[in-house]
């Protein structure tokens, strides 16, 4: 059952073999013996869980069932959902019940999915480690003593864990992909705009993009098109036709061309990631695809625009929080000016702080076009570097991280050092393409490392392709880490 | 471009912050740290380039100017730190 896939599931249901009262009561109980150790949800409430699953059985008798009804998943906290708390992983909404469901969570109660509870997550979804979040950090299943990436490490230790069959993330700069990579899982970020970003609480508005985080690219096919489509209230999602994502998953690698950017096999990537990555590009050169050698000559300036550009936007949109409409308000205060000041002092976290400082800093007069309209420009070179790339190969692989789990509290007093370690997700999202993390093997400790696969706009079908056909020759995704044995 | 400790308090106001004393010191060396890290931007020349905004090149859609969202005031108003009578409670601002 553990690694069941959903689309077992789907057929155990459909079967009548199980009901989803006791497919939910299943990861019900393995929430309540395994999330002690890992910190890995906020929130769970089996009474509403079960009420779903209730719904979802009788939608299941009366023959209206869908490839995803009945299955349990977790949805990160950053996902509105009317009536649980949404807190993003903040002191600023540890109180904030939503008054309406996020556009995500709306598709998944549509197809008659159960809301299994609300993962952790760095406050705000700021940070690469899953320590900042204000309701304790969460612990990687492969080794407790260290991060399990960020900042969807809740999602993503849930589904290593197995304590959900399959859960949601965003990514902003990596936060589908590196925690996925971290915890031995399977993770897409769509192309910017496929899923509507209606109720996930703002972080970097013009990067923010949710995604499937699961165990088999295949099931991250199924969950696309549950996630994916139109929505109006996003003044960014696209208007396009609806797509089976699942469409292309047998097709065969014969031909693919895989582009391996130079930059990304250079300095830094430590030697056990590295091997794993090239075995990993070798079985791919087995399945028939062939590997060509590219540049991404701006990898190194991605670190520097992000850090410009995602906190301006952060600044702004967390503007918000200024304990007047929702959320947080501080016990004493004098006037008006001093109301917001103590309010946003206590109920923000240290990073947080520090990224909302940085932006408002290069927003201010004087510093507007040294940092933010250069930031701009350089966003620019990096997406062109993305766009010559793929004049020369279908897809894009390498490290998703140039590290395993790094432990708890190694890089929480060094912001920079920390933010290095994304260097190889943050392009992606600003040049607004799909990318995803496929688990590869182990590093040294027994430590999962991820694959990265990048594919030009709108291409997800091909990469879950690429994701499959490696998945099927191949049985990493499948490991179980030792806290589950 | 290096930052002062009047700067932090400077940009701690502007985002409505409250920074003690102690604290500004603290975030003077964490964000200079990371300005040095972006410093780095500045060495490439741009001349020419047009400013990447967004991912995709699309123009905002307009709709009709219609209500589309039905009244919950009071949905709305349950989270909220301090209501009455349907209104949000702010310190005074005007004497």
């Amino acid at each position: 059952m553990l690694n069941a896939s959903l689309k077992e599931l789907s057929g155990l249901l459909a079967a009548k073999k199980i009901s989803s009262v006791e497919l939910t009561q299943t990861f019900l109980d393995r929430i309540a013996a395994l999330n002690p150790s890992l910190n890995a949800f906020i929130t769970v409430d089996a009474e509403k869980s079960l009420a779903q699953a209730r719904v979802a059985d009788e939608r299941i008798a009366a023959g209206k069932a869908g490839a995803l009804t009945g299955i349990p998943f977790a949805q990160k906290d950053i996902f509105c959902a009317r009536d649980w708390l949404s807190t993003c992983g903040s002191k600023m909404l540890a109180n904030f019940s939503a008054p309406y469901d996020a556009h995500v969570i709306e598709q998944f109660n549509r197809a008659g999915a159960v809301n299994l509870g609300k993962t952790n997550m760095d406050e705000f979804a700021m940070g690469s480690s899953n320590e900042t979040s204000f309701f304790g950090k969460v612990r990687n299943p492969w080794d407790v003593d260290r991060v399990p990436g960020g900042s969807s490490g809740g999602s993503a230790a849930a589904v290593a864990a197995r304590l959900c069959p399959a859960a949601t993330g965003t990514d902003t700069g990596g936060s589908i992909r590196q925690p996925a990579a971290l915890n031995g899982i399977t993770g897409l970020k769509p192309t910017y705009g496929t899923v509507s970003r209606y109720g996930m609480i703002a972080f970097a508005s013009s990067l923010d993009q949710a995604g499937p985080m699961a165990r088999s690219a295949e099931d991250c096919a199924l969950m696309m098109n549950v996630m994916a489509g139109f929505d109006s209230r996003d003044s960014t999602s696209l208007e396009r036709e609806k797509e089976d994502y699942s469409r292309d998953l047998d097709k065969p690698l014969q031909g693919l061309r895989i582009g391996l950017p130079r930059e990304y096999f250079a300095e830094g990537l430590s030697a056990d990631v590295a091997r794993a990555v090239e075995a990993a590009l070798a079985e791919y050169r087995r399945l028939g695809a062939e590997t060509v050698e590219i540049s991404l000559p701006n990898t190194r300036l991605s670190i520097p625009v992000y850090y410009v550009l995602a906190p301006a936007e952060a600044s702004s949109n967390l503007a918000r929080y200024d304990g007047v409409r929702y959320g947080y308000r501080a016990p004493e205060y004098g006037d008006l000016t001093d109301m917001y000041q103590k309010t946003r002092a206590q109920g923000f976290g240290a990073e947080v702080k520090r990224r909302i400082m940085i932006g408002t800093y290069v927003l201010s007069a004087g510093y507007y076009d040294a940092y933010y309209i250069q930031a701009q420009k350089l966003r620019r070179l990096i997406a062109q570097d993305f766009e010559a790339a793929f004049r020369q190969c279908d897809v894009i692989m390498g490290p998703t991280s140039p590290t395993t789990a790094f432990r708890l509290g190694e890089k929480s007093d060094d912001p920079v050092s920390m933010y290095l370690s994304d260097i190889y997700t943050i392009a992606v999202n600003l040049a607004g393409l799909p990318g995803m993390s496929v688990p590869c093997g182990f590093g040294d400790g027994g430590l999962p490392v991820g694959l990265q696969i990048v594919g030009n706009y709108f291409a997800e079908a091909r990469m879950l392709n690429a994701a499959h056909q490696y998945q099927l020759a191949t049985d990493w995704h499948l490991r179980l880490p030792p806290l589950c044995e | 471009m290096s930052l002062t400790l009047e700067d932090v308090k400077r940009i701690a106001h502007l985002a409505r912050i409250e920074v003690s004393e102690s604290e500004a010191e603290t975030y003077l060396a964490q964000l200079s740290s990371i300005l040095g890290l972006v410093e780095e931007m500045q060495a490439v020349d741009t001349r020419g380039i047009e400013p990447m905004a967004h991912a995709q090149d699309v123009v905002l859609r307009l709709r009709e100017d219609a209500v589309s969202e039905a009244n919950r005031r009071e949905a709305c108003q349950a989270v909220a730190p301090q209501v009455e009578a349907g209104l949000y409670l702010v310190p005074k601002v005007i004497e």
